[in-house]
């Protein structure tokens, strides 16, 4: 009889107690899974016609006519 | 793999707008929206500096963390591009953005609005290449043709940089190895840390 009042109390106390835990209010975004239309990589179809590559290299290149240091000692 | 970033050095950029009118112009893009714009800081104060501001395609995008339909992706090369056809203009990307990047069209009655439309680094969207479904939903796609983006390429100062990471952080290196030889100085680039993490690193 004192055993199971002893183990309700504590319950009553667990629960009372419970009331004082706080959720955290921040959201936590998770990435989702993209859901659209697959797309082609820039070197694909022309000019590059899927050579990698090449492509890289045009673009870094290009990047290059953005370095006026080296446009004006060329 | 390139890397693909924009980077803007507040210290040369003039405030032209040029770079606002080729982006709006190489897209064929509508009144009332603008991939990138120009914006003031310190409007009238000592220390003014002007930037230009468009998606910066971040390397952890907070735009694609809150799509409810996840029409968002990474390409290879870096870039955060999106689905119109499955983006349904709630807005959600507008409010995650800390470059105020999403744009929406509003046309007809009762501020209807459309699918959101972003800066796309020139690279065109999920259509293939150079098509006119891509251009008419996306813009052009200069990537595809070996380009970088408009916006960058006729920068007349060259604030506005574009292209890989390494390359134009190398260009920006060497600018401020410059300035500091003549006793100038100046920070990091703006928006850097925030697009690309502490140090532009990732």
């Amino acid at each position: 009889m004192i055993r199971s009042g002893a183990i309700a109390l504590c319950a009553v106390l667990a629960l009372a107690v419970s009331a004082c835990s706080e959720r955290s209010q921040v959201a936590e975004y998770k990435q989702g899974t993209y859901q659209g239309k697959p797309d082609t990589p820039p070197y694909q179809g022309a000019p590059y016609n899927g050579d990698r590559a090449a492509w890289e290299r045009a673009v870094a290149t290009r990047a290059q006519a953005q370095n006026e240091y080296k446009r004006v000692n060329q | 793999m390139a890397r693909m970033k924009f980077l803007c050095d507040a210290e040369r950029c003039i405030e032209c707008n040029g770079c606002v009118t080729a982006c709006k112009q190489e897209h064929d893009i509508p009144w009332g929206v603008n991939r990138r714009r120009v914006v003031t800081l310190n409007d009238g104060k000592p220390g003014q500096r002007a930037i230009s501001v468009a998606c910066m395609h971040c390397s952890d995008a907070p735009c694609m963390a809150v799509c409810p339909v996840n029409c968002f992706y990474h390409t290879e090369e870096g870039v955060v591009l999106h689905d119109k056809d499955i983006c349904i203009g709630c807005g959600y990307c507008f409010y995650a953005c800390p470059f105020g990047a999403p744009q929406f069209p509003q046309q007809g009655a009762f501020g209807v609005r459309g699918k959101m439309d972003k800066c796309t680094f020139c690279a065109g969207g999920p259509e293939p290449n150079g098509s006119e479904a891509e251009f008419s939903k996306y813009g052009r796609n200069r990537l595809s043709e070996g380009k970088l983006p408009v916006c960058a390429e006729m920068c007349s100062t060259k604030a506005l940089l574009g292209g890989d990471g390494e390359v134009i952080s190398d260009i920006y290196r060497e600018r401020v190895t410059m300035r500091a030889a003549r006793g100038t100085t100046s920070g990091p680039p703006w928006g850097w840390d925030t697009a690309y993490g502490q140090g532009g690193k990732s």
